[in-house]
Parts: structure tokens; sequence; C-alpha cells
């Protein structure tokens, strides 16, 4: 057998192809929007599902995970609506523009859609059926990337919201993207969502998934303008599979966050492609993972320095238990005219069983020869000597655990600048943490 | 009997045999020096009385209270009253000092079936020793031991100590990397804790901190097991005429 040969195909890259040629005739947009849809089925029939030979794919074989694509997801019904009516509760304390999309598809009534100056809020759909100019502007451009996924993204996008924030506006309330699962039978769903903040504008972002048995494919595009200041968070919460990328590219003296949570996943790919375009831009970029089970969490970040005099910090932790399995795959790029750049990238994996597996791949390709770059990786068990100095005090083993492992997670956690998220994600840790016991 | 009888006790860590029969007695209310030369096992005792993990016993066994509390958890243990302080604390990032101290003494009532305190209570208690002990509000807000120096460690351990009230404590070096003021602070602050109730075991290499903290009685060990006891006088000495005299006594 030889490898490089690909004649059959998978099952669930049979129904994906199936489904393309199925859905293209009434997918939205015409013209170039239909062409790029094409082109990038092209690349994905040529190269099907990636697998572990893809260096990129490597510790997440979606060619052998994905068994079958489930149908795509039908407009939501009022009873898929009312299944979804928690859809967004996590953040119910956080006061914010909440944006509901069930199945994939946008739902109004379930949304906040109040004017405020300095926003411009736009459903993709509608967006790409009516040609709107900045979709045709920005959309597969923000971090152009020849992965499998985005491709796959790209051809059979439905939905998702298009925001415009005005230069200069500075939006008070955080917005809040949220895709929920009401859908009673399982689904699949691509969703992409556009996001350009311009110059000086400030604005938090969230991207809430909560899917059920649905497998979710989402894209957001993100244009971060010059002296913008952008906290960009994900929380991914998934019963079946998500595989999520975010394609951002962010401009000179700019300040830019993102922040990625996400537990009870039980099959999670989080790939984010960002790409500093100007120079003077501070950027921290980190995430926490919860595993427990089998879930299995690749957290990858490819991160182009491609111009100077940028500082970028990637601080992420994962804490894994049963027999999860847990990869952060992380890559700085500096190229050659990116000179003093400043970039450190940490990751740390808590092993709190014997079965559970972490892979750390951190990798630096330095083409610019005046820069500070720096990695590490960490992956071990709760340091016994602590565990025992807190036993010692009357705390009792699963707290010990609890606590060690809160604050293993807190010190990222505590770098959301939002206060009011952060909280809300310490307490979905504690749940959690709680659900050990 | 005694308030802690430790009796025939033989440990070995990885294979390798550090206690080797010993028997030690502390009445309730006394406080009990340790001395020996380097591995004479002091250290292992008070981490055998602790509960940690890695110390096999072969032999032997620790009443506290006539209940043998070898069977367990360290948590169990500091329920039932016994703490130690660290020769070296560990250093807890991410933990408030605050927060670390509420959570263990809340467990230990919990576990002996007592109300929980409450905030304002526990706050006054937890202000007024640490003013005692020289350890600021800002030093209470921090992470547990994280950027302290050795001194406010050991300060640390004396705090949590006046926090848990315990019945047995067992001071592990606690004179260890102390100047002479630190030192002082650190014997004042065991010295305010000593009462009929509470029972001291106070390991030291050094006859110094037995000037501050006033043993009843001395016990010294060599080679795994008890060698001599005496009164406080003992201490000195030993700091006149050295351990030697113990090396062949065991041998």
């Amino acid at each position: 057998m030889n490898a490089e040969v690909r004649a059959i195909k998978t099952p669930a890259e049979q129904a994906l192809g199936a489904a393309f040629a199925k859905a293209r005739g009434t997918l939205p947009g015409k013209g170039t929007i239909a062409a790029m849809r094409a082109d990038a089925f092209n690349q994905f029939d040529t190269r099907g599902l990636p697998h572990r030979r893809v260096e990129e794919w490597k510790y997440t074989d979606l060619r052998a995970l994905m068994r079958d694509l489930y149908p795509l997801a039908p407009s939501p019904d009022p009873s898929a609506r009312e299944r979804a009516k928690n859809a967004g509760k996590l953040l119910g304390g956080v006061e914010c523009r909440r944006l509901v999309f069930v199945d994939g598809a946008f739902v109004p009534d379930m949304s906040d859609l109040t004017s405020e100056p300095g926003i411009a809020i736009d459903t993709m759909a509608n967006a790409l059926g009516k040609g709107d100019p900045l979709v045709a502007a920005h959309v597969g451009r923000a971090f152009a990337t020849d992965d499998v996924a985005v491709a796959l993204n790209t051809a059979l996008m439905s939905d998702g919201a298009v925001i415009r924030i005005s230069a200069g506006a500075t939006l008070r309330r955080p917005i809040n993207l949220v895709f929920a699962t009401g859908s009673d039978k399982p689904t699949s769903a691509f969703v992409r969502s556009l996001v350009v903040v311009e110059k000086g504008a400030k604005v938090t972002i969230i991207e809430s998934h909560e899917s059920g048995d649905a497998q979710v494919n989402a894209a957001l595009e993100l244009v971060v303008g010059d002296e913008a200041q952008v906290d960009y968070i994900k929380i991914t919460q998934a019963r079946a599979l998500h595989v999520g990328s975010l394609l951002a590219t962010v401009g000179a003296r700019a300040h830019f966050n993102s922040f990625a949570f996400t537990s009870d996943a039980q099959l999670v790919r989080n790939q984010s492609f960002i790409r500093f375009a100007g120079e003077g831009t501070k950027a921290g970029i980190g995430g926490v993972s919860l595993l427990r089970g089998k879930d299995h969490v690749d957290t990858t970040l490819l991160i182009e320095h491609a111009a100077g005099h940028c500082e970028s910090r990637e601080q992420f932790r994962a804490v894994l238990d049963g027999e999860s399995h847990g990869v952060f795959q992380g890559k700085i790029v500096v190229k050659q005219h990116a000179q003093k750049t400043d970039a450190k990238m940490m990751t740390r994996a808590l092993l709190l069983s014997d079965q559970a597996e972490a892979d750390n791949k951190p990798e630096l390709e330095i083409f610019a020869d005046d820069v500070v770059c720096g990695h590490g990786a960490t992956a071990g068990a709760l340091d016994p000597g602590l565990k025992f100095y807190l036993m010692s005090r009357g705390i009792h083993e699963k707290e010990a655990e609890a606590l060690l492992v809160q604050a293993f997670i807190g010190e990222t956690i505590e770098e959301i600048a939002h206060e009011g998220i952060r909280e809300a994600l310490m307490i979905v840790s504690l749940r959690w943490l709680g659900g050990r016991s | 009997m005694s308030f802690l009888e430790v009796k025939n006790l033989h440990v070995e860590v990885e294979d390798k045999k550090i206690l080797n029969g010993l028997t030690l007695s502390v009445e309730k209310g006394q406080v009990a020096a340790i001395m020996g030369p380097n591995g004479s096992g002091k250290s292992t005792l008070a981490y055998v009385l602790a509960g940690k993990d890695n110390y096999k016993v072969t032999e032997g066994e620790v009443l506290l209270n006539g209940k043998n509390i070898l069977d367990m958890a360290p948590d169990e243990r500091a329920a039932k009253g016994v703490f130690l302080a660290f020769q070296y604390p560990v250093e807890v990032p991410g933990v408030a000092t605050m927060t670390f101290l509420r959570t263990a003494l809340n467990a230990q009532r919990k576990t002996r079936g007592e109300a929980e305190f409450s905030t304002p209570e526990f706050m006054k208690l937890v202000r007024d020793t640490a003013a005692h002990l020289g350890i600021s509000q800002e030093m209470l807000r921090r992470a547990v031991n994280v950027g302290f120096s050795g001194g406010e460690k050991k300060r640390n351990e004396i705090l949590q100590m006046a926090v848990l009230q315990p019945t047995l404590a067992v001071l592990d070096e606690t004179d260890s990397g102390l100047d002479i003021d630190a030192l002082k602070i650190v014997a004042e602050g065991v010295n305010r804790l000593r009462s009929p109730e509470r029972s001291m075991v106070v390991i030291t290499h050094y006859q110094r901190l037995l000037n501050f903290i006033v043993p009843d009685v001395v016990h010294v060990m060599a080679k795994g097991k008890v060698v001599k006891s005496g009164g406080k006088d003992l201490a000195l000495e030993l700091e006149a005429k050295g351990y030697a005299q113990f090396a062949d006594e065991a041998a």
C-alpha cells in the first residue's frame, strides 16, 4: 500500500462531497463568492480530510476521527429554538450584546439588534447574498491559508455574523456571538463570521460555542485596525466535533488579546492564525483547556510576526484527567524584516491521571537577526510536595488538588481584562473541578 | 498514658532504613526537644508523624491520645490536631495565604463536625496573630510563601500553627536559616502557643533555639532511635561535647 496515493475516500469525505454538490446551488453568494467556494472545495477534494501525516494535524487525525458527516442542519424550527433557549447562559451575568445562532443560522428574536453608534451588524448569509463590499473585501483574506478545515468552511459557509466597528468607537458592552445546538438530531454546521475593527476602535468580542451532538466547523475572520484595542475570547463546549479557526490580521500599534477557554469538549480542534502586520503592536494570546474522560482538545497556533517592534506573549495551560488527550502546537514565525520582535511562548500541561496524554509542540521559525524569542513547554503531575503541604494543614485530597488546579489555571485566566468574563470562566472551572470528586 | 506515644518505630525510605526502633513519649502540654546529628532521622520522624507518602513504616505504632494515626491520611491527622511546621515551607503559587488559611481551618472544623468560622471572626483571628508575628496584610494577600524570605516563610508557619491551634505541634528545624532577630520573633510566636492543652516536639540541630524555646525535656536521637533523654541541661551538655559520644552508643 502506498500512503501517497489516495484512491479511496472515507465515508465522511464522500459525504462532504455529496453535501457540497447538493448545497452549492442554494448556498449564499454568487459570482466571486461562488468561485471561491468552488476553489476551496477543490482544495479539500484533492487533499481529503487532514490526517496524521499532515504535520499540522499530526496529533488530530481528522480523517480517522471523523467517521461520518452529520447532515447539514436545516433552519431551526420553533422547537429547535426552544431547545436552545439557554444559549449564552454561561455568560448570563455579563452584560453584553448577544447575537445568537442556532444550528448555524442567525435567530434575530433571540438576539440584541438595538442600534448603537459605532457598530454595524449583518448576518453572513445576508451579506454574502447581497454581495456586501465589506465581505467581498475581507472574506478569505484576513489570513490566507491552505488549511483544509478552513477550505471546507469556505466551501460550505452558510451563516454567521458580520460586524464592523467604526474608527475610534469604544463599545462599552462586549459582543457575544453565541452558537448553539437546537436540533434533536445530529447535524453539521459551517459558520463563518467577519469582524472588522477600524482604526483606534475598542471592543471585546466573545465567540461562544455550546454544541450538543453536532459537528461544527466555525471560522472567524478578524481584522484589527491600527491602534485598535481588541479582546477576543473564545469559549468552546462541544459534545461532538468542533473545528474552529481564527484568522486574524493585526495592524500597527494595536493591542490585541485572545483567550480560548475549552471544557466539556469531546473532540475539539481550535486553530488560530494570527499575523502582526504593523509595527508596535502588543499582543497576549492565551488559553485554558480542561479535559476529562476521552476528551480530545487540540490547540494549534500559527503566529506570524510580519512587522517589527511587536511584542507577543503566548501562554497556554491544559488540565487533563481520565483518558483525555491534549495537544498544543504553537509556531511563531518571525519574518526577515520583523526586527525587534519580542515573542515568548509557554505551554504547560497538568496531568491528573496516569492515562491522560499531553503532546506539546512549540516551534520557532526566525528569519530576522535582531529579535528576542523563546518558548517553553512542561507536562507533569501535581507536585506531591505541594499536595502534602496542603493536606498536612487539614485540606482533603480532592480539595487540595482542586485548589492547586484552580491556581494553575487562575494565573492564566487572570490575564483576561474583563472581570465578569474572568469570573464566569472561573465558575465554569470550579464546577468542572467539582465534578471530579 | 502519654499524649503522643511512639513505640518501636521502624521506617524505611526507598528501601533505606532510617528509623530503627524509635520509642518516644510526649506528655500533654509538654515541650520536648529532639536533638541529634545530621542523618539521625529527626526530619523523618517529623514527616512520619504528619503522614508524608513514601515513608514506609515496617514496624511499630504511633498513638495520639491513645489512637493509632499511622493509617490516617495527612488531612485526617491534621483534623486530629497534628501540625508540622516545615523545615522548608513550600511555595504555593496562585493560592492566596488568606484563602489557604481559611480553607484549611474550615476543612479541619468540618472534619471534626464543628461549625465553620464566620468571615469577620476569621479575619480578626488572622490579623491579630499576624500582627504579633510581624506579618503584614500585604503578605497575607500574596500567594502562600511566594516571594517570602526564609524568615518570612518560618513566621508564616507559626501563623498557620496559631490559626489552626493544633494539640500536637512538630517544629522541624524551625531555627534553620534564621538570623537572631528572626529567631526571636519565631520563638516568641511559639512560646505564646505554649499551653497545658498543647504538646510540642521541637526538632533542632543546635542548642541555640532552646535558649528561646525552653523545653521541658530533651531527647537525643542517633541512628534512628532515641539514645538519651534528660532535662533542658542536656542540650547545654551536647553543645559543649558534641554528638560524637552517641555515634558509638547507637552503633
